[in-house]
């Protein structure tokens, strides 16, 4: 009697279709999570372990599980005396985070306030916009390992053509070494790459403030509000989110900067950072599970601000529907 | 008032410019220069010499690294262009528990520090017998490259109309053939984006690439400008340096003048690293 009633058997009918569009998709994703979990989640959890382990590049098979002494180890010399050992108690590590966090920190908070000049300028209306646009873009597409060399270039000391033109200009009055020398390292780091990474912050700026209507704008303009208060009151409150999430996405790929400062400045103590720590002690210093301990403090640090992120942008998953 | 207001706009956008494109100019005015040339500083182009480009193109193995770079890029986007078309149909035209847990894993894999998976991946390559070979790039690539293609792919199809699997549904179409027919040739301009900007990520990439390969002949271009090294510390090969620097710069700075709306576009959907 119901099999018969058409509404009941197309109700059928579509939960069948659910059903297999369902196990279909699971199919689909089947692939692409595999994959995901072979290079990235099988390798993080190895790392991981490496971490409490005593492994040694040459004996990774042979390696045994030491607990946190890569992390903090009291070594007792007897008659109470000893020392603290591991990542917590070495300084050379805290200088790595020092650095880390202070090139972030003023990288992205440069990057951020440039972004926001090239985005007002290229937002404005103005003759050659689409020339400046692919002016802006051009930073952007260089790679960073040549980035890093044509700017190591024009800093170079000797030959260099930033001394030149400051000593011409007169704001120097000596050539400057700008990537060796231990007070202006830092400092070459920080040009290239705030160089470099404001075309990327600059069109996510202009994203958020193409997305303010534009009779906010004329509205201001007929009560004859100053341009600079408009920005203040009216723009800068509406593009924030914008804003908070190129920040955040900008500060979690400062966090692990390392080709940059790998090639510019190698083997300066000013300029290590904590993923260019890690990678020196995993394959220069053999000391492979020191590094795995280092790796994994840095992705708790990421972690958490991914996660924090995640709250803020409150990231669209559902695509409004 | 108003004059000076538009002198002081145009100041600022001429700054802009020169500031972006300086650098690329020098190397290219530098690439130029051979012999003491190089280390007479010059603002414009004054010499003209191929030197550098046939030293780099000659001797020693650029050539190959180009080729390299060359393969382990396409490759790359070859794969995980396939992998993430069928995922990303699933994750935005279907719904099904846990959808928006899976979201959250690829967007959070996505911003992954490389240096966490290094020693782990190291582990495995090794294990796997691929070390020294470009298909542990290959692999290793995909860690980045994925999570980004299924994540763009996914915000451009949960755009596409309903409208248009409904009629393919009707007309009993299943999921596969609604893929790749359906949505397959809508996709083309997405395909195109995300998988220039896959491409990009790939020929840049540096430390997977420092780390797993250690022979001249199978490193990738980025690798082989920065060991680029002349006989002592004191005389770094500039020139041959900056030749090589252009050859890789130059495509990719052509392909995103030529694509640059779409990658804007492609940058803000993903949020994606620079």
């Amino acid at each position: 009697m119901a099999a018969s009633d058409p509404a009941t058997a197309a109700r059928r009918r579509r939960s069948n279709l659910k059903a297999e569009r369902i196990r279909s998709s699971w199919i689909f994703l089947a692939p692409m999570l595999a994959v995901l979990a072979f290079v990235a989640g099988w390798p993080l959890l190895k790392t991981i372990w490496f971490g409490f382990t005593d492994a040694s590049l040459d004996a990774l098979s042979a390696a045994d599980f030491i607990g946190l002494n890569n992390y903090l180890e009291w070594v007792d010399y007897g008659d109470g005396e000893g020392e603290y050992f591991g990542l917590l108690a070495d300084p050379d590590w805290w200088r790595a985070v020092y650095n880390t966090v202070f090139f972030s920190v003023v990288s992205v908070f440069f990057e951020t306030i440039f972004g926001t000049i090239v985005a007002l300028v290229l937002h404005a209306e103005f003759k050659g916009r689409g020339l400046v646009r692919a002016a802006v873009l051009i930073p952007w597409a260089i790679p960073t390992i040549v980035s890093a060399k044509m700017w190591a270039w024009m800093m170079n000391d000797q030959f260099g053509i930033l001394n030149d033109l400051f000593l011409h200009i007169g704001l120097i009055s000596q050539p400057i070494a700008w990537t060796a020398s231990s007070d202006t390292a830092m400092i070459a780091v920080l040009i290239v790459d705030i160089w470099k990474t404001t075309p990327f912050m600059a069109l996510l700026i202009l994203a958020g403030l193409q997305m303010i209507p534009q009779d906010i704008y004329e509205a201001a303009k007929i009560d004859g509000i100053n341009p600079v208060k408009v920005f203040f009151k009216v723009t800068l409150p509406l593009i924030k989110p914008a804003l908070a999430v190129a920040v955040i996405f900008r500060a979690l790929d400062a966090l692990r900067v390392f080709d940059l400062i790998y090639v510019l400045t190698p083997n300066n103590s000013q300029t290590r950072t904590m993923s260019v720590f890690a990678q020196e002690n995993l394959f220069q210093f053999d000391k492979f599970a020191y590094g795995s301990a280092a790796s994994t403090l840095l992705f708790l640090v990421i972690g958490i601000i991914t996660i924090v992120y995640l709250k803020v942008a409150r990231v669209d998953l559902e695509g409004g529907r | 008032m108003k004059l000076l207001k538009s002198i002081g706009f145009y100041a600022l956008v001429v700054i802009i410019v020169v500031v972006s494109v300086f650098p690329f100019y020098y190397a290219i005015l530098t690439s130029f220069k051979s012999g003491t040339a190089i280390f007479q500083v010059d603002y414009w182009p004054k010499h003209f010499s191929m030197f550098n480009y046939r030293m780099v193109m000659t001797q020693g193995s650029f050539p190959l690294n180009l080729l390299n770079s060359l393969f382990v890029s396409s490759v790359v986007v070859v794969i995980s262009l396939f992998l993430a078309i069928t995922a990303s149909f699933a994750l935005a035209r279907v719904k099904f528990r846990g959808r928006k847990l899976l979201l959250l894993t690829i967007l959070s894999v996505s911003m992954f520090p490389q240096i966490a998976v290094l020693a782990g991946l190291f582990e495995m390559i090794r294990g796997l017998g691929l070390y020294n070979t470009l298909w542990s790039l290959i692999l290793a690539y995909m860690i980045f490259t994925l999570p980004f293609t299924v994540w763009v792919l996914t915000t451009f199809m949960r755009d596409l109309p309903v409208e248009l699997e409904e009629a393919a549904i009707v007309d009993g179409a299943n999921s596969w053939t609604i893929v790749t027919k359906v949505f397959m040739p809508l996709m083309w301009p997405a395909l195109v984006t995300t998988g220039l900007l896959a491409f990009i990520a790939a020929w840049n990439e540096f430390l997977f690439a420092l780390t797993f390969v250690s022979n001249n002949d199978t490193r990738t271009v980025p690798v082989a400008i920065a060991l680029l090294s002349g006989a002592s510390e004191q005389e770094i090969p500039w020139g041959p340096i900056m030749a090589a620097s252009v050859i890789v710069t130059v495509p990719l700075v052509i392909l995103v003048l030529i694509f640059q709306r779409k990658i804007v576009a492609g940058l803000t959907a993903g949020g994606v690293k620079g």
